[in-house]
């Protein structure tokens, strides 16, 4: 079964391959983005040396480290399956031995690693060279960062095929997209840090599982934090990766139910 | 005591252990199926056992005019429709059966029942001894799809790379896929286009990688949603040749929907017809043709002019009717069964010059237009 799954991951990444072009125009936004977000952030900090316990170049770090795993956690499943749905091709789906879900998180890890391999890792090296910023050395804070990443990562497709299986509900969900992802990109801490917040909305956003795909992640190579708290951290994105299940395949379950396939 | 169970041969009950036991409180034999726990081999069961089977839909209406968008805002209306009412269908293995019908007549979406996409409102369903929708990710291992309509394969990427994901997907060994693919290459004659995004490919070529890619994990049971659709002669023959060869080699039993009646003359010795939901003919080609086919056809072309009493009196006697469609050009009809050609020819022959004689017959598709038409009891 995961030899099957493994060979899904090859296939996309080849298929990334065949649309290179998307490819270079994400490295420009990209870039820009993060050019962007420095600026604006070094203008805020001034002539302060720390904000909010997090230092100006802890701050350049964190920007640049976002971003880049953006790249590699960043999917389009929701588009994808709601396209499916709309046009019918998830009967094609339905009539292969595997499930349609997994399957769609094997693309959606194909895309991410062809992005890391291709883009993150070679972009993280230019922007560390342009921007002063600072990376720990190899080791455990690399080892951490990489398993809360590969969390965060699960977490955000699963939010993403479930705006995408939406479309069996409402057919054209491509306003239910586009706000999820304002609102992902918003309540990761991507745009700001969690702890930029203000205390009560620090709180509300413990409860919800947005700050597990970017901010904890990235603050922990960014910013570093104590063992104990990383154990948390890892610990509190694994239960939301498991708990997300739940109503994903409760709403695929209902969802097969009721399907009606487009065109015949 | 009798078997109520249908045996379709000899062989098949031979195959069977039965163990009779005696039932103290019910007074009677009741029988045991050694095998019943084997049926998943699926040897001696039917291909499809369908009792009852039923698809409704819930359609949402909308209302007319501003104030009926915006009352359908909170308030939807609902109507069911049932595209599949009740049908009864039993497949056997070896089979090939086409499944015809008018646009929205339920084909599609019995179709889509049988292979598990979609769920039955109503009534019992077997295919391949699984019950579809609830054991989909197994059953669907025992049956290959091929939607005309849709490609199955992945779009950006070689044909090849294609079959090698379906290979893993069904866990194919390397040994028995060369050995099956090979073969099915060379007859579907796809070799060169392998190499090539499925994109890139005609229709035609796209339709036979397609076929390729559904026998991949060698199914007992093909469906085939509109396999033709679209496509030239050429390929056309190419196609029903190669399906013919795998039902008689690996004794695939195949289902057929299809617009052009000339697939299912080629290919399927039984036929299939549904009308709004109901199921309005099943059984043999030939029988349809019999009992529909409205007779024979003999248009005549005479050497010299001649009145039609006059040509009347020669078939008196006869079941025919005769129609001028010319000064010397007659159509007669002949009421099926009863009236030979050679009967008619016979007589007329030696009494008129004939120039040229034409013996026609009724085509499947007039047949089944006729049906539709003039519905199942007129026709």
């Amino acid at each position: 079964m995961l030899n099957t799954y493994l060979e899904l991951i090859r296939i996309r990444f080849l298929m990334m391959l065949a649309y290179r072009v998307n490819y270079y125009s994400g490295i420009i936004i990209y870039s820009l983005n993060i050019g962007v977000y420095y600026f604006l952030w070094m203008a805020i900090y001034g002539d302060a040396g720390s904000i909010r316990d997090m230092t100006a170049v802890q701050m350049a770090t964190y920007i640049a480290v976002a971003w880049m795993s953006r790249a590699f956690y960043f999917n389009n499943l929701d588009r994808e399956i709601a396209r499916e749905i709309r046009d019918g091709t998830v009967a094609v789906q339905l009539i292969r031995p595997y499930h349609y879900l997994g399957v769609k998180m094997a693309q959606g890890f194909g895309e991410g690693l062809f992005r890391l391999l291709l883009f993150s890792v070679p972009g993280m090296a230019v922007v560390s060279l342009v921007f002063p910023i600072e990376l720990p050395g190899i080791g455990e804070r690399w080892l951490w960062f990489v398993v809360s990443l590969l969390i965060g990562f699960v977490i955000n497709s699963q939010i993403n095929m479930f705006t995408g299986l939406m479309a069996f509900y409402i057919m054209n969900n491509e306003g239910l997209i586009r706000a999820k992802r304002v609102i992902v990109d918003l309540l990761s801490g991507l745009i700001l840090p969690i702890s930029f917040y203000p205390e009560w909305a620090q709180r509300i956003l413990t409860y919800l599982p947005f700050q597990a795909i970017s901010y904890q992640p990235s603050t922990i190579l960014a910013k570093g934090m104590a063992r104990g708290e990383i154990a948390h951290v890892l610990l509190t994105q694994w239960i939301w990766a498991v708990v997300l299940w739940i109503p994903i395949q409760l709403l695929w379950i209902h969802a097969r139910r009721r399907l009606i396939v487009q065109g015949g | 005591m009798s078997f109520t169970r249908p045996f379709r041969n000899t062989e098949v009950l031979n195959r069977y252990i039965w163990i009779g036991h005696w039932h103290p409180e019910g007074g009677a034999f009741l029988w045991t199926d050694e095998r019943a726990g084997n049926r998943k081999a699926g040897v001696d069961m039917n291909s499809i056992e369908a009792k009852g089977l039923t698809k409704e839909f819930k359609v949402y209406q909308s209302r007319s005019g501003l104030a009926g968008a915006f009352r359908d805002l909170f308030n939807r209306q609902y109507r069911t429709i049932r595209a599949v009412n009740g049908i009864d269908l039993t497949i056997e293995p070896g089979e090939i059966v086409g499944y015809i019908g008018e646009n929205g007549a339920g084909k599609s979406t019995t179709i889509k029942m049988l292979t598990g996409i979609l769920e039955p409102t109503a009534g019992q369903l077997r295919v391949n001894g699984y019950d579809p929708h609830r054991q989909r990710e197994e059953f669907v291992r025992t049956i290959g799809v091929v939607f005309g309509q849709r490609s199955q394969l992945w779009w950006d990427i070689a044909v090849r790379e294609s079959f090698r994901l379906l290979k893993k997907l069904y866990r194919i060994p390397d040994e028995t896929y060369r050995r099956h693919m090979d073969r099915i290459i060379e007859v579907l004659d796809i070799g060169a286009l392998l190499d090539q995004p499925v994109r890139k490919l005609s229709l035609g070529q796209r339709m036979r990688c397609e076929l390729a890619a559904a026998l991949i994990h060698q199914p007992r049971l093909l469906f085939l949603d509109e396999p033709t659709i679209g496509l030239d002669v050429l390929v056309k023959e190419n196609i029903r040749r190669f399906l013919r060869q795998i039902n008689e080699e690996y004794g695939t039993t195949v289902l057929l929907t299809t617009h052009d009646l000339s697939d299912i003359e080629a290919l399927c010795s039984r036929v299939i017809m549904l009308d709004q939901g109901n199921i309005i003919y099943d059984g043999g080609l030939a029988e349809l043709r019999a009992q529909w086919g409205g007779g024979r056809k003999i248009i005549l072309d005479l050497a010299e002019p001649a009145e039609l009493s006059q040509l009347t009196e020669k078939t008196e006697g006869l079941s025919v009717i005769w129609e001028r469609h010319g000064e010397t050009r007659f159509l007669i009809r002949l009421e099926n069964g009863k009236t030979s050609v050679s009967e008619v020819l016979s007589r007329l022959v030696s009494a008129v010059a004939v120039r040229d004689i034409q013996i026609e017959e009724a085509t499947t598709e007039e047949i089944v237009r006729k049906i539709y038409q003039e519905g199942m009891a007129d026709a």
